[in-house]
């Protein structure tokens, strides 16, 4: 019987493509089992998970929350705001004293890239990166690439434009990591100042008219613009990225083919997205949220399963 | 490895007309009644019986769905192999129903545990009964007893029963097998 061919799930990069369609498989039992009139199953009853969020989330973390208590496992949650860090604790010492209150898997957010990798490394329990800096957001990835397989059948031959603040997002590269696995073609799009310099040494093309990529693709999934990572100006003013990369009904109106608009959320509406675009029917944002629970409970599954 | 034929075809269909005979008896036009195969091996006997029910004995009513413990097992994280969830189709209700559980063979028990914690995720029927092709009496872990039996079987640990069907194996036959 199959299993992921990991412990951890630290980032796509890690995961083959049958990892990927065994986690798709049991993910969508877990769509069946959360449409059911009492949404709960008893499988991680002995499981004890923490939830380590060093960085703020509410999407993810209610997520990942809703999809332990789905399962049954007992949850135990700490935002850094409210911790010992503040008091100069490390980060293998806090983890460390967690896991000595007999916790089993540990979901961890960090601002730093390779926060997870280097837990993986140092303690003893299964570790799911919940989003390390601008490196990976694996269960996103998965998420994202489960709603295009829901809508259209199949990641593979489909074509996806990432659009948006490419640099800042860890979205784009788990993303571009899933559906490349999976055989989709990526192109990114955004202005070039948030475009990472060798983007294209990942296979992706790139393209900086949104109205091209847009053409282009079977399905549009925007970024958030990151303020709150921005060092630097990376463009003049939220009204002008707007004006040259905000999608809006008409955009889409002009397109020959009906395209798929995704969204990992949280939205700046009028910003990327307008909101005619996010309330229209071809937006799928809140399948996504949906589809996120049954993806990671698919995960903590599969991952409780090798002990 | 040696196999000891249980049940020949001839034997195998006597069976199960005579199940589906007591199933007409007990619930009638099905109107209030449904048919629960367990995933995987149950489904395909309670299909069975279906057909001998709509077919034979014209009832129009009879409904089958199909139902996967996989996530209410209790040997979760206990055994070796990974378990892999199967398609449930529940899409019937099952509040109010009266509900015939189906499996090939009754065991340890276990499964139809887990099957009964599972249907209640779906709602509160109003009776559940049990029906199994093959019961082997003497290997239970738990008071689950079937209502409608086709064989029982004394059978040893190592021995398994095997339930063959022309749709899959190209034979309907029952085996006990000694590994």
């Amino acid at each position: 019987m199959s299993e992921l061919s990991v412990k951890h799930l630290l980032g796509i990069k890690y995961l083959t493509e049958k990892d990927i369609h065994l986690i798709f498989e049991t993910a969508a039992q877990f769509k069946e089992v959360i449409n059911r009139p009492i949404k709960k199953v008893p499988s991680l009853r002995d499981i004890t998970i923490a939830n380590l969020f060093f960085e703020n989330s509410t999407r993810t973390k209610l997520s990942f929350e809703l999809a332990q208590k789905r399962l049954s496992a007992d949850v135990i949650n700490f935002a850094a705001s409210m911790s010992s860090l503040k008091k100069g604790e490390t980060l293998i010492d806090t983890v460390n004293n967690i896991l000595s209150m007999k916790v089993d898997m540990v979901v961890i957010r960090h601002e730093s890239a390779g926060a997870a990798s280097f837990l993986a490394q140092h303690v003893d329990a299964a570790i799911i990166n919940a989003g390390d800096g601008a490196h990976e957001h694996p269960t996103q990835a998965l998420l994202d690439a489960f709603s295009i397989q829901d809508k259209l059948g199949a990641v593979a031959g489909k074509k996806v434009a990432i659009i948006g603040d490419i640099l800042h997002s860890r979205v784009a590269l788990s993303n571009i990591f899933a559906l490349q696995k999976l055989g989709a073609e990526v192109c990114v799009c955004g202005p070039s100042t948030l475009i990472p310099k060798h983007i294209s040494s990942l296979g992706v093309a790139v393209e900086t008219d949104v109205t091209k990529a847009l053409q282009w693709c079977d399905v549009a999934n925007v970024l958030r613009v990151q303020f709150e990572r921005m060092s630097a100006s990376y463009f003049p003013s939220n009204r002008e990225y707007a004006a040259f990369y905000g999608i809006t009904k008409p955009m889409l109106e002009k397109l020959d083919k009906e395209i798929v608009i995704m969204h990992p959320g949280p939205i700046n509406r009028g910003v990327e997205l307008s909101s005619e675009v996010v309330d229209s029917n071809q937006a799928i944002i809140l399948d996504q949220v949906e589809n996120g629970v049954a993806v990671r409970m698919a995960v903590l599954y599969l991952l409780a399963s090798k002990k | 490895m040696s196999q000891k034929l249980l049940l020949s075809t001839e034997d195998l269909h006597i069976i199960l007309f005579r199940l589906a005979c007591q199933l007409k008896e007990t619930h009638g036009d099905f109107a209030q009644t449904l048919l629960v195969g367990l995933q995987p091996r149950g489904v395909r006997l309670a299909e069975r019986l279906l057909h001998i029910l709509r077919h034979e004995y014209k009832v129009a009513n009879a409904q089958l769905c199909k139902l996967d413990i996989t996530f209410f097992r209790d040997d979760f994280r206990r055994g070796d192999k990974v378990l892999s969830a199967n398609d449930n189709s529940m899409e019937v209700g099952v509040e109010g129903k009266r509900i015939v559980l189906i499996d090939d063979v009754l065991f340890t028990g276990r499964s139809i545990r887990a099957a009964l914690t599972a249907i209640d995720s779906y709602g509160r029927p109003k009776e559940i009964q049990l029906l199994t092709l093959i019961d082997r009496r003497f290997s239970r872990h738990l008071p689950i007893q079937p209502d409608y039996c086709g064989r029982q079987v004394d059978a040893i640990q190592n021995e398994h029963v095997i339930v063959c069907w022309q749709e899959e194996d190209n034979e309907d036959a029952v085996y006990l097998v000694n590994k």
